[in-house]
């Protein structure tokens, strides 16, 4: 959809846009020489494809998508060891809906499903609680997903299992966090990023101070955005004039849900049940420094990499991606959707080959669904 | 799973553990409010709340939940989030 008449508040969108493009003009910038500005959260990337807003803003902005769908970039043997806990017999492995369908090296957990694992969709890892409640013979594990905006709700749920003295639930723990990959993107040399458009959610959680150093070591302007059109339109507006005024500031668009210190109670819980990994993999980036988090010691009973033996670094690493997958250039910002060889033929939402196909907040099904398929088709 | 959907509170059901019921787009589900506890915690009934994977985790205002909610349905994510929690229902409830 590229009309602006489809914005809740058609006026204010046209003002913004027409601002957007005076700052776009005072810059210089234009389709060949674009301002780069990266959004971090996948519902911002979907957001930014359901409402055109690429189309929409001047040809001389360009949005790179950033690594901000934690199902996206999962690596393929976190995947295969989940499936390899699916598939003991004494487990119920619940995962949320997203997962299913991530192809490990082998096949995803829905296909292990279908060959007899006990795999369950939950909405929430209370669900998984209430599951070991409900079959204390079966041994309960949630595949505990997500960046600090879902971390919350296993801590404390793994907080209450712990009170409750629950013995057959434990936590898969692939959770990761949102500041570690935008240093990693900013420290590789191949990067051309001019401004962020911040993650909502992930910061009424975190507050907006985790991004003090991107303003204050790399001088780039990061702008905390709600995912409403006009709020992202408003986001990109300030990142420009950031960029226009010389300025390099972490400012907050969605105050009105954004608390600059985040949410005290979960930064508590996060705390006293995680710490973070020396390392984590992230699929098409690699491994990234203190961006993995892991359950503290004090909860070791919780924590199915204990319990099953499944240690992160256990299993071989580093499996490389299917052959022609290009999920990894496409996330740098180095190639575009359409530009990867298997995007709509060896690779669509009802067959994702690569991880942006997989949940609706991956740059390529985003892509696929508001309009990709059609360009992909007249692609010669 | 990473967007937040506002509902609103309706109930305590359990102050001990700090559970809610509250109501999303007309479905009910239990909740926690453990990250927007005060005291009395029934004075959150009636409050807009931004839930994410079963946890209220930010009070908001009527207006912002109508248009949160509004910008959400455009995107396919209210009906993802009541589509999960009537899968969990089905979780609950399967016998292996």
């Amino acid at each position: 959809m590229k009309y602006v008449s489809e914005f809740r508040d058609p006026v204010a969108a046209k003002s913004l846009l027409a601002a957007i493009a005076r700052i776009t003009d005072a810059l210089g910038a234009s389709a060949e020489k674009p301002v780069h500005i990266m959004e971090i959260c996948g519902g911002h990337t979907h957001a930014i494809f359901r409402y055109g807003l690429d189309k929409l803003t001047p040809p001389g902005i360009e949005f790179i998508h950033g690594p901000g769908c934690p199902v996206c970039v999962l690596p393929r043997a976190r995947v295969d060891e989940a499936i390899q806990l699916a598939e003991r017999p004494e487990v119920i492995f619940t995962t949320f809906g997203d997962a299913m369908r991530v192809l490990g090296t082998g096949k995803s957990l829905m296909q292990a499903r279908a060959a007899g694992a006990d795999v369950r969709m939950v909405y929430s890892p209370l669900d998984a609680l209430e599951l070991a409640w409900r079959n204390p013979a079966r041994e309960v594990i949630f595949f505990g997903l997500g960046f600090e905006t879902t971390t919350p709700s296993t801590a404390i749920t793994v907080q209450t299992a712990a009170a409750e003295g629950r013995t057959n639930f434990s936590l898969f723990c692939n959770h990761i966090t949102v500041p570690e990959p935008i240093k990693a993107l900013l420290d590789d040399p191949h990067m051309v990023l001019d401004g962020f458009v911040g993650p909502g959610h992930v910061s009424m959680v975190i507050g907006t101070h985790p991004y003090d150093f991107v303003a204050r070591d790399y001088a780039k302007p990061i702008v905390v955005a709600g995912f409403e059109p006009l709020d992202l339109l408003q986001s990109v507006l300030m990142v420009l004039t950031q960029i226009h005024e010389g300025r390099a500031e972490v400012e907050n668009q969605y105050a009105r849900v954004v608390p600059e210190h985040g949410n005290s109670v979960s930064l508590a819980a996060i705390a006293d049940v995680f710490e973070r990994r020396p390392s984590f993999e992230w699929r098409g980036l690699g491994e990234i420094d203190l961006s993995g988090l892991r359950i503290r010691a004090k909860y070791r009973a919780f924590d199915a990499e204990e319990k099953f033996g499944i240690g992160y670094g256990a299993g071989p690493r580093a499996v490389a991606e299917p052959e022609g997958c290009a999920c990894g250039q496409v996330m740098t910002g180095r190639m575009k959707p359409l530009q990867c060889p298997q995007f709509g033929r060896g690779c669509t939402p009802d067959m994702p080959l690569g991880a942006l196909m997989v949940s609706s907040e991956g740059a390529c099904a985003a892509y696929w669904q508001y309009g990709g398929a059609r360009l992909s088709a007249a692609a010669p | 799973m990473c967007l937040g959907i506002p509902g609103q509170i309706i109930a305590i059901t359990d102050a001990a553990r700090k559970m809610a019921m509250a109501e999303v787009s007309g479905v009910r589900r239990e909740v926690s409010v453990a990250c927007i506890a005060r005291e009395p915690l029934s004075s959150l009934i009636g409050e807009w709340t931004l839930i994410h994977v079963g946890f209220a985790m930010a009070v908001i205002d009527a207006e912002e939940a109508a248009r949160t909610l509004e910008a959400l349905r455009d995107l396919g994510e209210v009906q993802e989030a009541l589509d999960a929690m009537a899968e969990t229902a089905a979780a609950l409830e399967q016998v292996p």
